[in-house]
């Protein structure tokens, strides 16, 4: 029973790790792949593919690390293994 | 006793937004004040004077204040720092001097290339999160050895994880110290050396007595000056070209005008220019162009060496350590990540605003007797050159001129040289900003080399004091013993570290770059794998360890010492063309037929070439564990397939340290946490 639980929690906690861990490889790498035909977009004189690597991958991560903190805790708390506050 | 400093310590916790608000508030006054004293005609060292020495007070007060007697407290920080603080805190811990005062200049010279180095600094960070730091945390690990001893069967592994740390983290810490002996130098004019130690004074004395601590609060102190130091002077800046005060947004319209620039100066022949498809004359190395100084390759593999390496340093994985829950550990990641890409999101805009400055300046064909009196500040310290020579006056400048070839007396790109770390350093000046301005970007930098400092050092002597001392040669130990210990090794390690920044090491400084390949290769692979991987087994972690750092470490030391040898051994994985070959082998003869003192320069020009080519495929020894990592990953596989696989025991234990609810798994010895 317990073990069941315990398998559930890590399997959920397994599958949001690999979603960000998809999500981090992509703008970290793959986005940037593409600079040479991001860059003939241009938005407020930025290049696309400039401004991915200057701002837009760092916006992300920021808010994919937010994210993460608040899915975790929910799966934490729907499993019954979040920490007493 | 202890009731009470628990108790004194917990009215501190929920107190510090009033108390870190009055603190900012205090030292926005401060500034005001010195801008007052400037109007009134005080002179500028004192102005600059005044910016470090109270400063530096303040971090030495909050190191004072912060003093204690018990070890959680020591190590730890006692794990009451709230997520959003040790945010701020990591943030100071991660950027150092050199992200400071050199990203903006880095971004400068190599345009697009550079920004490998803003995503590789921010990136590794989702992986701290995701893959790390709430693991740790739930461990209750005072060091990151401590978590190599208790899953990998010993004093064998957290000895391992203890050379590695040393030896990423002592070059990282003598550069830190080098730093505020730079700026303390330039700002304060006072001689290098002396510098040097009075830097490593203001770091003790945030350290030595509270440890954890009181590094801690004032790495929060040292974040708030140093982010306030550096958005400032360039958000006045944004402000008065574009009237919009965001430079991360106007920064664009910047490089709309510098690519013009470019292709005005192409134009008029003020630049160096390569041929184009069309066969036309092309600005030879484009600010937005992708790839102009990194291959891909070499591009995403530093990008990746530095993410990893982010993911490996224990100065940062320990700051994690010192939050009251798994579900702090990870929120402050996250604030960690949102306090660090404050600034990082920002260096672009100062490498664009400057080169639009100097391009401006260019394209206009500007007169060399008609140089702006900022080329002649910086010529004068050594760090702007015009035709090879340092711009002193307009004579020698136009003597250096005259001797090239066809110089018609207008500067040209090619002639202009700019060391990078002017950039920052010299915005509001350039900008016509009051000097107040610049004393503050003097105590940004040194806010940001001090409080990096201050954590690697204490990673160091805490690896000294608790891994090797306690855990392996004491484990008897008092806590009396244990603080005193770490304190000495404390003092001892600064000291090692400030004498040799004091001798002013040029290999020192480059083999910072190296440390981040060195921790991904060396920690990374086992760290993971021991806690997502239950199978992971001693002999594999251990074996593993040494085959991935001991393979970047063989490459690092191999292609920058050895660079003849390793060339002759391994040219054929090697890229370089073949009339980099034949310059090689022709080096190689002059050198075979010389005699006497040619012989030594004949050796020289020889190892200098093999430097270049010495390489498996290209791949530049910085972003060494790009082989590092895939074999330590693969020896541990191997190995622990191999072997038996864990006691019950330690899987229960990573079960444990998997689940957040629950006490820490090791036992938390002295350190007054009330869950």
């Amino acid at each position: 029973m317990a073990s069941n639980g315990a398998d559930r929690y890590w399997s959920r906690t397994s599958a949001l790790m690999w979603t960000m861990f998809v999500l981090w490889v992509l703008f970290s790498f793959v986005v940037h792949f593409f600079v040479e035909q991001l860059n003939s977009v241009k938005i407020l004189g930025f290049p696309l593919g400039f401004y991915m690597a200057a701002q837009g991958s760092l916006i992300v991560f920021v808010v994919m690390l937010f994210v993460f903190a608040k899915r975790q805790d929910t799966i934490d708390r729907e499993e019954g293994v979040a920490e007493d506050m | 006793m202890a009731q009470q400093s628990k108790a004194g310590g917990g009215d501190f916790i929920s107190n510090l937004g009033k108390i870190y608000g009055l603190y900012t508030g205090g030292f926005f006054g401060f500034v005001i004040i010195l801008a007052i004293l400037e109007r009134m005609g005080v002179p500028n060292k004192f102005i600059g004077y005044g910016f470090v020495f109270l400063t530096i007070a303040v971090y030495a007060i909050i190191g004072v204040l912060s003093r204690t007697a018990e070890v959680g407290e020591y190590y730890v920080a006692g794990r009451r720092v709230p997520a959003f603080y040790n945010g701020m805190a990591t943030g100071a811990d991660w950027m150092s001097g050199a992200s400071f005062v050199g990203m903006a200049g880095t971004l400068f010279l190599l345009g697009y290339d550079g920004l490998s180095f803003v995503l590789g600094w921010t990136g590794g960070y989702v992986l701290v999160a995701i893959l790390i730091a709430p693991f740790l945390r739930k461990f209750g690990a005072y060091t990151v050895p401590d978590f190599f001893a208790e899953r990998f069967g010993g004093n064998f592994a957290r000895f391992l994880a203890v050379i590695v740390l040393i030896c990423c983290s002592f070059t990282y810490v003598t550069a830190q110290i080098y730093a505020t002996g730079i700026i303390a130098q330039r700002f304060l004019g006072i001689d290098f050396v002396v510098a040097v130690y009075v830097g490593l004074l203001g770091i003790l004395l945030c350290s030595m007595l509270g440890g954890m601590k009181a590094v801690t609060w004032t790495q929060v102190a040292q974040y708030i000056v140093l982010i306030v130091a550096y958005l400032i002077p360039v958000v006045i800046l944004s402000a008065k070209k574009y009237g919009v005060p965001v430079p991360q947004l106007t920064y664009g319209s910047a490089l709309a005008e510098i690519t013009n620039l470019e292709n005005q100066m192409a134009a008029k022949g003020l630049a160096a220019t390569v041929k184009d498809a069309a066969g036309n004359a092309a600005f030879a190395k484009p600010h937005v162009k992708p790839f102009t100084d990194y291959n891909p390759l070499n591009f995403f593999a530093l990008i990746l060496c530095l993410m990893i390496g982010t993911a490996s340093l224990p100065h940062i994985l320990m700051r994690y350590f010192t939050t009251p829950s798994v579900r702090d550990a990870r929120a402050s990641v996250a604030w960690s990540l949102f306090f660090i890409f404050l600034l990082y999101f920002t260096a672009p805009a100062y490498a664009a605003f400057s080169k639009l400055e100097v391009y401006s300046l260019i394209a206009k064909g500007t007169k060399i007797t008609e140089l702006p009196t900022w080329m002649f500040t910086y010529g004068k310290l050594g760090l702007v050159k015009l035709c090879g020579a340092n711009v002193v006056d307009t004579a020698s400048i136009v003597a250096a001129c005259g001797k090239i070839a066809g110089h018609a007396g207008v500067m040209r790109l090619q002639d202009f040289s700019i060391n990078p770390d002017v950039i920052v350093l010299s915005t509001p000046e350039i900008a016509g900003m009051p000097y107040v301005i610049a004393g503050l970007v003097a105590a940004g930098g040194l806010a940001a080399s001090l409080s990096t400092a201050d954590g690697l050092l204490l990673a160091i002597a805490n690896a000294l004091s608790h891994d090797i001392y306690y855990k392996m040669v004491n484990p008897n130990a008092e806590t009396k013993t244990r603080l005193v210990v770490a304190r000495v090794l404390l003092v001892v390690v600064a000291i090692a570290a400030a004498y040799t920044a004091s001798t002013k090491p040029a290999d020192i400084l480059s083999m910072v770059a190296w440390a981040f390949s060195l921790a991904a290769a060396g920690i990374f692979p086992a760290l993971v794998l021991g806690i997502w991987w239950k199978r992971a087994t001693s002999a594999g972690a251990v074996l593993g360890m040494i085959a991935g750092f001991g393979l970047c470490l063989y490459y690092l030391v191999g292609t920058r010492y050895f660079a003849v040898t390793f060339h002759e051994m391994w040219s054929w994985l090697g890229t370089a063309s073949p009339a980099a070959k034949a310059k090689f082998a022709d080096l190689k003869s002059a050198w075979a037929a010389a005699s006497g003192p040619a012989k030594d320069v004949a050796w020289v020009a020889l190892d200098k070439h093999a430097q270049s080519i010495a390489s498996w495929w290209g791949v530049k020894n910085i972003s060494c564990a790009l082989f590092g990592l895939p074999v330590g990953f693969l020896t541990i596989w191997i190995v622990s397939l191999l072997t038996p696989a864990p006691s019950q025991a330690v899987m229960d234990m990573v079960d444990a340290t998997r689940r957040p609810r629950g006490g820490t798994v090791i036992e938390d010895k002295g350190a007054a946490v009330a869950h």
